[in-house]
């Protein structure tokens, strides 16, 4: 088991790229580093993929398959570890993480070349990677803190690439303290989880948070605080409402860095956190119809904001926000494999959308603006039909990866709130909408940009190759899943039957198993027919929006002014934001805490501290004269004071 | 036997004369002296309690005293010497440049 055994080698690999590259790359030539940061991923691919394949020779009472490598922090009853742990739910990520990382990377050797910065991105990117294996890979909460943290860091270091651009580095600086406050809820939910558990180690917490007494429905007890802290925490990474607003902004970062972080490895990090955790959220009904329920409105919400957004980028952020909010509905109704799956298929087809939108950016020579481009399908074939077959896998179409991800997500839904399902429907619908609207007005139609000043070109061969696998997985990435249609079994939710049934199982999966066998199969198909109608809609009425009366959109923006205000001002939550908790903290910063906090209160204090040692200073001063005698009739004095004070003591 | 509290009496004595002496003196080689006489009278309280007490450290102490005494002798004189060719005066009031 060389890997298994040395798990350590797989975070590591990144970590020493990113050492090397960063530290003592300066002045490397620039194939040099790039060798650095690509063969550092592809060797933690490999580890990764050796890792798995030892991990399944592995009996059942191996797994979770847990490595303790040196205490950490060991104070009173309190003991951490660096230990490292792989199961069933790990296997996935890892995958994912390092498969797409590695794709991304290789990407970023093409869309990179011509950045001056090129050496800070890939030690940057190479960093993120290792932040990320150690936050999958962690077997206490604590170590996958500092994998969370870290993976935060590396995205504020990426978003704020083109530093000298101040909205690049005002979204940095959003998407760090947005994160701080999810990550305070983060915090609290793990003293809580010490308090209660005293320990932070999930073989150790875990099965004991199953074996607990659920609290009962519509009460907010441990279990449930808990749940509800640790998703605060994860609704901060993942963007869901109310902490969504930095995802967006977050795209002022380089393409491929939106592909790998913002779309398909860290943003989903609080969903994995959500999945690992489920023994204790399945125990606090009311938090997880707190995760359903704005999952859900997410979902929604940011569909709705995508309809109308003009840059290719922020249509896909927007995008990202409400398949996350898919992922965390999955996790409310209590199909945790559900979550995983679309976490997967997602990672896949919006890595994709996003490296494929960095081609068509590349291709434009940096216009983002979708209305100046149009009719790019024949000059840059490649591109288009990978991204044609990422927007078929996101909306849903039947065969594709997102299609079974997405419908196993509104099954599921379906059993638990026939509400939360015709929302998802509703914005399957939507999302099928923007996509091929995204679709129609960047490839297809007139062209609406001077061929004189852009010159339209194919990205080269490292670029279209990442472009081309993912667009395969995209295709093929949810067919293990198919048999279900079939009257089969699904393999990706027997996968990871293993972690998942750890609590007791949601009554939903048992209900599902009755009725895949009895006669509800009629009933099921009717419900795996409503998404897909709706993504049909989507693509027709975009269809016809878009390419069949292309004059349409305007007269109804027009018509429909106010709601199309409220769409593309984003609801104005930012405004909302800055008016109600940016001005006033500003205002407290600078009247309170600047000018009596800190010049009066503490200023003061040390000032006075000075000032009174000063004047003492020059008091005491003229105690000395320079004259012996003075000095000498002092001692005497002093002498003949102590002589008499220890006389009369002894008395 | 003369009494131990006779010799500490006088001891005390002496060191009062000394230090008296330092305090209103004005001329330095007198200031020095009353610091010979106060170590003297220390000396004198030292070998008083060897005698009392039959121990024998006192008088150690006392030749200590007086070794040191010599040499401060000799580095304090040459330091009146020095004083008194430059600045031409003995007076310990007019040797005040530590003040300000």
């Amino acid at each position: 088991m060389p890997v298994l055994d040395y798990l350590w080698i797989i975070p590591l690999l990144p970590l020493l790229g990113a050492a090397i590259s960063g530290i003592f790359g300066g002045r490397w030539p620039k194939n040099a580093i790039l060798a650095v940061a690509l063969s550092s991923t592809t060797l933690a691919f490999l580890a990764a993929l050796e890792g798995v394949r030892e991990f399944l020779m592995l009996s059942a009472n191996q797994i979770p398959w847990t490595k303790d490598y040196f205490t950490w922090i060991s104070a009173g009853g309190f003991r951490a570890d660096f230990a490292l742990s792989v199961d069933q739910l790990t296997v996935v990520i890892l995958l994912v993480v390092t498969g797409v990382g590695w794709l991304i990377h290789i990407y970023s050797t093409g869309y990179m070349h011509d950045d001056p910065g090129y050496r800070r991105f890939f030690a940057y990117l190479n960093l993120f990677m290792f932040f990320m294996l150690i936050l999958i890979l962690s077997a206490n909460y604590l170590l996958m803190f500092v994998g969370w943290e870290g993976v935060g860091l590396c995205s504020y270091l990426l978003i704020g690439f083109f530093f000298l651009k101040r909205s690049a580095t005002d979204a940095g600086n959003k998407a760090f303290w947005v994160n701080r406050i999810g990550d305070f809820g983060f915090i609290l939910g793990l003293l809580l989880i010490f308090r209660t558990f005293g320990s932070l180690d999930f073989a150790a917490v875990l099965p004991r948070a199953a074996g607990m007494a659920a609290d009962p429905a519509g009460q907010i007890g441990t279990l449930t605080l808990i749940a509800l802290l640790l998703f605060v925490g994860a609704a901060g990474k993942s963007a869901q409402i109310p902490l969504y607003v930095w995802l967006p902004d977050a795209m002022e970062g380089p393409t491929p860095v939106s592909a790998l972080i913002h779309a398909a490895t860290m943003v989903t990090a609080g969903v994995y956190m959500v999945v690992r955790s489920h023994a204790i959220f399945l125990n606090a009904p009311v938090a997880m119809q707190a995760v359903g329920v704005i999952g859900c409105a997410t979902a929604l919400f940011a569909a709705t904001i995508g309809l109308v957004q003009t840059d290719i980028k922020k249509v896909l952020a927007y995008s990202t926000v409400s398949q996350l909010g898919y992922m965390f509905l999955a996790c409310g109704v209590g199909a945790f494999g559900a979550g995983i799956f679309h976490l997967m298929t997602h990672a896949f087809f919006k890595g994709l959308l996003f490296l494929a939108a960095g081609s068509v950016i590349h291709a434009m020579g940096g216009e983002q603006d979708m209305r100046k481009m149009g009719g790019l399908r024949k000059k840059i074939p490649i591109t288009f039909w990978t991204m044609f077959m990422a927007t078929l896998a996101i909306a849903g179409a039947p065969g594709f990866s997102g299609f079974f991800s997405k419908d196993e997500i509104l099954n599921e839904a379906q059993r638990v709130s026939p509400m939360l399902w015709g929302l998802g429907v509703l914005t399957a619908g939507l999302t099928s909408f923007y996509m091929f609207r995204l679709l129609f007005l960047t490839f297809f139609g007139k062209q609406q940009y001077d061929e004189r000043k852009v010159h339209v070109h194919e990205s080269p061969k490292n670029m279209t190759v990442p472009l081309i696998v993912l667009a395969i997985l995209s295709v093929c990435g949810g067919w293990m899943a198919a048999p279900q249609l079939m009257g089969g079994a699904n393999h990706f939710q027997q996968f990871l039957a293993p972690v998942l049934s750890t609590a007791a199982e949601p009554a939903a999966t048992s209900a599902a198993a009755a009725e895949s066998t009895g006669g509800g199969s009629e009933i099921l198909q009717a419900l795996i027919g409503a998404p897909v109608i709706a993504g049909l809609l989507g693509f027709l009425l975009s269809w016809w929006l878009y390419i069949k009366s292309p004059g349409t959109p305007k007269k109804i923006a027009a018509s429909l002014s106010a709601p199309y205000k409220l769409l593309s001002g984003k609801y104005f939550i930012d405004e909302l934001y800055l008016a109600a908790i940016v001005r006033p903290l500003v205002w407290i910063s600078d009247k309170v805490l600047w000018h009596v906090v800190d010049e009066g209160a503490i200023d003061g204090t040390v000032n006075g501290v000075a000032e009174v040692s000063h004047e003492a200073g020059d008091r005491l001063r003229r105690v000395e004269t320079g004259n012996i005698r003075s000095y000498a009739t002092w001692i005497v004095l002093g002498v003949l004071v102590f002589t008499s004070l220890l006389l009369w003591m002894v008395d | 036997m003369v009494p131990t509290s006779y010799f500490l009496v006088l001891s005390a004595v002496l060191f009062g004369l000394g230090v008296i002496a330092f305090v209103f003196k004005r001329n330095i080689l007198t200031v020095f002296m009353s610091i010979e006489l106060m170590l003297n009278a220390v000396n004198l309280a030292f070998v008083t309690f060897s005698r009392a007490l039959g121990q024998l450290q006192g008088q150690v102490f006392v030749f200590f005293v007086i070794v040191v005494a010599a040499a401060e002798a000799a580095v304090g004189l040459a330091i009146v010497i020095l004083i008194h060719r430059n600045r031409g005066t003995l007076n310990v009031e007019d040797v005040n440049s530590l003040k300000n």
